[in-house]
């Protein structure tokens, strides 16, 4: 039950959706987009957020594109998980969409909703941080499509009103040897305690990874580290974990001690796997 | 573009038929099946998407209904439990698994497993049915009854 | 031969489950009837400095708001020291501070969230140590300033301690000087959650006349009526409890909560219909949980492993009211020691408040606590002995000729057989010896067992019963004021019922949704008693039954009635089998074929009070609480990763002395439901609390269940050493599975690693961090 009313728009342009929301925040409606609607409704009963009007994005033909084209993997905004994950088109990222919430709940999480949520684990956006993915907006001056590390350094850093319409990956990277591994406080179904996801591609072991810190990263130091021919797996891993760009995040669900140990025994395993193969 | 504010008249196909009904945009799907439909096999176990009691069938696929607004249900096939028919091979078979005690996980259970069926119509390797049925908790059973009425589910379609 | 025992019949309401067709508390119309919800308390332990509902109170569609101010009772049902709504102190985070009366539901909640509190901060408590530390800031001013609603509650004024039982028997402090070998450990054991699937919910209305009426997912109706009726001085008649289908209870729906909070909202509103369904938070954060136990045990065995005897103390954390933890604390104390022959023993059990959440009672009632602790110390005494734990276990185990703690004589009849569950736990589980087995680099397996023994605790005075009537097709109708939540206990009861009169139990209907007003009084569904209390019950109302059906038949065949039989569903001459009338045409009286009313209709009746139990002597703690004992022997088998510490449960086991397999099917899945729980529980369950005594995520999302495809295959086997006294010899089982899990687990963790764990619950983090900081 959310106790308050909310305005409910359902454009099916994107320039309806932008329109809508600069019209309902000048009204200070302080209008959220929607998409899935898992977290916004959550949240809402909760209490942590009220928006004043909601704005779903999933009619809108451009966010529920899924298709492949001799470059690259195009993905709507609006695509469920479990779409994704079903499409078998980006293995990497297959994996990460079953493994984020449960299966019911992929059925209704977007990708853009994780990528632009405020749960802090995004794990959608390890593989395409790893796959130089580019996405497409939608805001003041249209669409414009830039490179997703511009946009996403953590989280999403959007203008205001501008909303995520497609996320592209290169197709040399939908089929690289890929690893990724989630490990929980215990039950499988839950958040990360840390989640790593890797892609060889170019010869070079590219790294990401969810949970450890507060927010989702991929680290060029720490990869250079990882890739370093001249160390032991032993070092490469002891360096690595000395390289977290945030301190080791703590929470109820694990200490800043134990994810580092839990991103330790991955590294470990993770370059194991590089090792032997099959990467 | 559609937009409601305030109290608004949207239809909703449940069960095979259609209803008209007033809502606010920030209802719950699952409050509306309830309060207004008097459809109370949904259950609210959490109210927050993490225990599956609620679950049922959107377009074939399974849904949390409370998280999902009754707004945006319109124009989409809704399944509950009181829509299976009452001796569909999902509910004869949960029943000779004895795959519940307490019985109130059990209609999400049901949506989940019929939801599988459509989806699976043969019997999918376990690591699927696992992935299916960890959507949903249940406090009292094993959960090995449950897994042994999936296999008998596909025994009996 | 046999009618219906032993026979794995379906439950009597399987198709009403799966249909959506059963319907719970909060299921019912939802028309004309107001809505209430709950402010509570963010704070642990402070002062209510001020508390302004005036924005509240001027939300369109608010029809009352209702404060401490507004209701003086004091609530609990061993000793009244709770409010129904904090009065000028919180003493616990998540305590009903202010309950909002709308017209829905959203209202009621914007209306919540626009009541102003702030608190003064008191210190806060948190453990049993904390709150027993010299100079503890005192969670009741004066514990013993309370009423006591029964005679064996011991509050210690100036202290913390709501209540104290001692056992003593023999020379404990000399035995253990003279022993071969001694261990020592303490625990301390976090509190945890119910989490029934159904959250707790209650509405109320009153008539005009006075009447109330009250629907709840309880499992003690007649319990809420005699709370209700006794705080609010109304007359018990007049109070009417309805219970539906219940959504899983384990314990936690036994205690009176949100029906006195109904009940005060209902009344505030013209006694218009109120219901209050609490949100899944709350059900965590403000209904009670279950205890938090610390433990300090000191066992003592000689060079041949036989125990000699032990030194116990049990802290059980209550959290901030008393409910029921005091008899958790006797509970604990009158089976301490575990299913064992130890002639010397001190025992001392304290029920101790603490900020925490309140507790209750929890599947087993305290027992899957102190269990875990006394199992790992039996385990870490085999070790120091030299001896296999289980075969540790077989020499220890109680048999006829010892004394339980409270010094009951052990028959057979009254504890069953633990060393034939033991042996047969061996074969089930494939004991290997509980050593841990590499099976591959990093990777170990290993096997851990514990026993499990449990008796009740009820009043001693403690009543149930039924009645029977019959439909024009010769089937009956069962009505009890047993509860429905899962365990199966009406369909039991069904199947005794069909024993007893020689019929097929599908001609037996049982009544499933309780009313105080028609079904009889049944103390409470809680503590597995149903079958022996209940069945008991059923027993006398089928001879009751049995003897007005021969009258008539006599009647009607023109016989004696030393002669007349009954059986499948027909009344007849032992004489003369082939002329029999079968129960439609005799329930109801019998019409010859003249004509003629012969006999009296049928209705069977049976009442049942509890008998020959008694209270514990406060010195030694000598007597006998309960009517017998169910003992058993569970293994857990784990792979564990000692690189990582994260491990997977292989299997569990169970074997059971249940006295009699009633209906093999429902038993066991309600063993193996026991084991599940019990697995979740050990593996992955805490409440946890920070530093200011605030709960940490109480929700779904982070506070983790079992989900499937992680769970263990379970295998169950069953004993029958029958009770004597108990309908078919059965006895307690249905809360019994969870009893040794934890123990087992952490016995087959501490040998996979090779480091005693004595923690719960045993997530790899903790595993890790014990390890880490005990090196070898």
């Amino acid at each position: 039950m959310i106790p308050f009313d909310f305005i409910y728009c359902r454009p099916d342009t994107m320039e309806d959706a932008y329109q809508a929301f600069v019209q309902l925040q000048t009204e200070g409606k302080n209008p959220y987009y929607y998409a899935g609607g898992s977290e916004i409704i959550t949240m809402a009963r909760a209490g942590s957020i009220r928006p004043g009007a909601v704005i779903d994005l999933k009619q809108i033909p451009q966010c529920r594109v899924l298709s492949l084209d001799s470059e690259e993997l195009h993905l709507g905004s609006v695509c469920t998980l479990n779409e994704v994950k079903e499409s078998k088109l980006f293995p990497l990222l297959a994996l990460a969409c079953g493994r984020i919430a449960d299966h019911t709940n992929q059925c209704r999480i977007t990708l853009g909703g994780n990528l632009c949520g405020t749960i802090r684990y995004r794990e959608t956006c390890l593989p395409l941080l790893l796959a130089d993915a580019s996405v497409t907006l939608f805001g003041r001056q249209g669409l414009r499509t830039v490179p997703f590390t511009s946009v996403f350094d953590g989280r999403m850093r959007l203008d205001a009103g501008e909303f995520l319409v497609q996320v592209h990956v290169p197709r040399k990277a939908l089929q690289a040897p890929h690893y990724h591994i989630k490990q929980t406080a215990s039950e499988k179904i839950d958040y990360p305690m840390v989640t790593v996801a890797a892609l060889w591609q170019d010869h070079f072991l590219r790294v990401a990874c969810s949970g450890l810190c507060a927010e989702p990263f991929r680290s060029a130091e720490m990869e250079a580290v990882l890739n370093a021919q001249n160390l032991s797996g032993a070092d490469r891993v002891r360096k690595a974990v000395e390289l977290l760009p945030q301190p080791a995040y703590d929470d109820v669900e694990g200490s800043a001690e134990y994810r580092k140990f839990v991103f330790q025994t991955i590294l470990e395993a993770l370059l194991e796997e590089v090792t032997h193969g099959p990467l | 573009m559609v937009r409601y504010e305030g109290k608004t008249v949207v239809n909703l196909e449940v069960n095979g038929e259609l209803h008209q009904l007033a809502v606010r945009p920030s209802d719950l799907l699952l409050d509306v099946l309830r309060e207004q439909l008097g459809l109370t096999g949904a259950k609210p176990g959490c109210k927050n998407g993490d225990c599956g009691a609620c679950t049922i069938l959107m377009d074939g696929w399974p849904v949390k209904s409370c998280l999902v607004l009754a707004v945006e249900a319109e124009g989409h096939r809704l399944l509950t439990v009181e829509g299976l028919g009452g001796n569909a091979p999902v509910q004869q078979a949960f029943v000779e698994a004895n795959a519940f005690q307490c019985g109130y996980c059990t209609p999400g259970f049901l949506m989940v497993c019929y939801g599988l069926l459509m989806q699976h119509p043969t019997l999918p390797e376990e690591y699927v049915v696992e992935e299916w049925l960890q959507s949903n908790l249940c406090r009292c059973t094993s959960y090995r009854e449950i897994r042994k009425a999936v296999k008998q589910m596909y025994q009996k379609k | 031969m046999s009618y219906a025992i032993g026979k794995a019949i379906q439950r009597k309401e399987a198709w009403d489950k799966v249909t959506g067709k059963a319907k719970y508390t909060d299921d019912l119309p939802g028309l004309d009837v107001l809505s209430a919800r709950l402010l509570t308390s963010t704070c642990a332990h402070g002062v209510i400095r001020r508390l302004d509902i005036s924005k509240a109170l001027g939300v369109r569609g608010v029809k009352a708001v209702l404060t401490g101010a507004d209701c003086p009772e004091l609530f609990g049902p061993l000793v009244l020291d709770r409010p129904a709504l904090a009065r000028d102190v919180v003493r616990y985070a998540g305590e009903p501070v202010a309950l909002v009366v709308a017209q829905d539901e959203p209202t009621a909640e914007l209306a919540v969230r626009l009541i102003e509190v702030e608190y003064e901060p008191l210190p806060a408590v948190l453990t049993p140590s904390q709150a027993l530390a010299e100079g503890a800031a005192l969670v009741h001013r004066q514990p013993n300033g309370y009423k006591k609603v029964v005679p064996d509650v011991y509050p210690k004024a100036g202290t913390n301690i709501a209540s104290h039982y001692r056992v003593q028997k023999g020379d404990a402090q000399k035995a253990l000087a003279e022993c071969d070998f001694v261990v020592r450990q303490r625990f301390s054991l976090p509190p945890s959650y119910h989490i029934a699937m159904e959250v707790r919910t209650a509405r109320a209305e009153i008539s005009a006349d006075g009447n109330v009426v009250i629907t709840t997912s309880s499992q003690s109706p007649y319990g809420v009526r005699k709370q209700l009726s006794e705080a609010f001085l109304i007359p018990a008649g007049q109070i009417q409890v309805k219970v539906p289908f219940v959504g899983g209870g384990f314990g936690g729906k036994a205690p009176v909560f949100l029906e006195i909070l109904a009940l005060l909202a209902s009344r505030s509103v013209g006694g218009k219909a109120v219901r209050l369904t609490i949100p899944r938070e709350q059900d965590m954060a403000s209904a009670p949980s279950r205890i938090g136990l610390e433990a300090d045990i000191k066992l003592g065995a000689n060079r041949d492993g036989k125990i000699q005897a032990a030194e116990i103390t049990y802290w059980l954390d209550c959290g901030a009211y008393a409910d029921i933890s005091p008899y958790m604390a006797k509970a604990a104390a009158v089976d301490c020691t575990g299913p064992y022959h130890i002639e010397h023993l001190s025992c001392d059990s304290y029920c101790v408040y603490t900020n925490h959440t309140f507790a209750t009672s929890y599947r087993s009632f305290a027992h899957e606590s102190f269990t875990f602790c006394i199992e790992r110390a039996v385990d870490l005494l085999a070790k120091q002995c030299g001896v296999d734990p289980l075969e540790f276990r077989i020499r220890n185990a109680i048999r006829p000729g010892s004394f339980t703690p409270t010094q009951v004589a052990v028959t057979e009849s009254l504890v069953g057989n633990l060393t034939q569950c033991l042996q047969q736990v061996k074969e089930l589980s494939q004991w290997d010896g509980g050593k841990g087995v590499f099976i591959k680099e990093d990777t170990v397996r290993a096997k851990g067992v514990a026993c499990l023994w449990k008796t009740e605790n009820p009043p001693t005075d403690a009543v149930s019963g039924a009645l029977i009537t019959f439909n024009p097709d010769g089937s009956v109708n069962l009505h009890t004021g047993v509860v429905e939540m899962g365990s199966g206990g009406q369909t039991n009861l069904a199947q005794i019922l069909a024993e007893k009169l020689k019929m097929d139990p599908g001609q037996v209907h049982v009544v499933m949704p309780v009313d105080t007003r028609t079904a009889p009084e049944h103390w409470k569904t809680v503590a597995s008693m149903t079958e022996y209390m209940a069945g008991h019950a059923v027993m006398r109302a089928a001879d009751d039954l049995l003897a007005q059906l021969r009258r008539n038949g006599a009647e009607a065949l023109q016989c004696p009635m030393e002669e007349i039989e009954v059986a499948n569903g027909r009344v007849f001459s032992r004489k003369n089998p082939d002329r029999f009338i079968p129960f439609r045409d005799i329930v109801q009286g019998y019409r010859s074929p003249q004509r003629e009313s012969l006999g009296e209709p049928v209705l069977g009746r049976g009442g049942f009070m509890l008998k020959g139990l008694s209270l514990l002597d406060p010195q030694t703690g000598k007597g006998k609480t309960g009517p017998s004992w169910t003992v058993g022997a569970q293994v857990v088998e784990v792979e564990v990763n000692v690189k990582t510490f994260t491990y997977r449960i292989l299997s569990a086991s169970t074997v059971m002395n249940v006295g009699k397999v009633i209906n093999p099917e429902l038993m066991r899945s309600m063993i193996a439901g026991g084991m599940s729980m019990g697995v979740s529980m050990a593996s992955r369950e805490a409440a946890v609390y920070d530093e200011q005594g605030i709960v940490r995520a109480p929700n779904l999302r982070t506070y983790k269940l079992l989900h499937i495809g992680q769970e263990p295959d379970y295998r169950v086997g069953f004993v029958e050493t029958p009770e004597q006294d108990s309908p078919y010899g059965v006895r307690s089982y249905s809360e019994h599975g969870i009893i040794g899990i934890p123990a087992a687990l952490a016995n087959a963790l501490s040998a996979a690693f090779g480091r005693e764990l004595c923690l719960l619950p045993l997530t790899p983090e903790r595993i890790w961090k014990a390890i880490r900081e005990e090196p070898k």
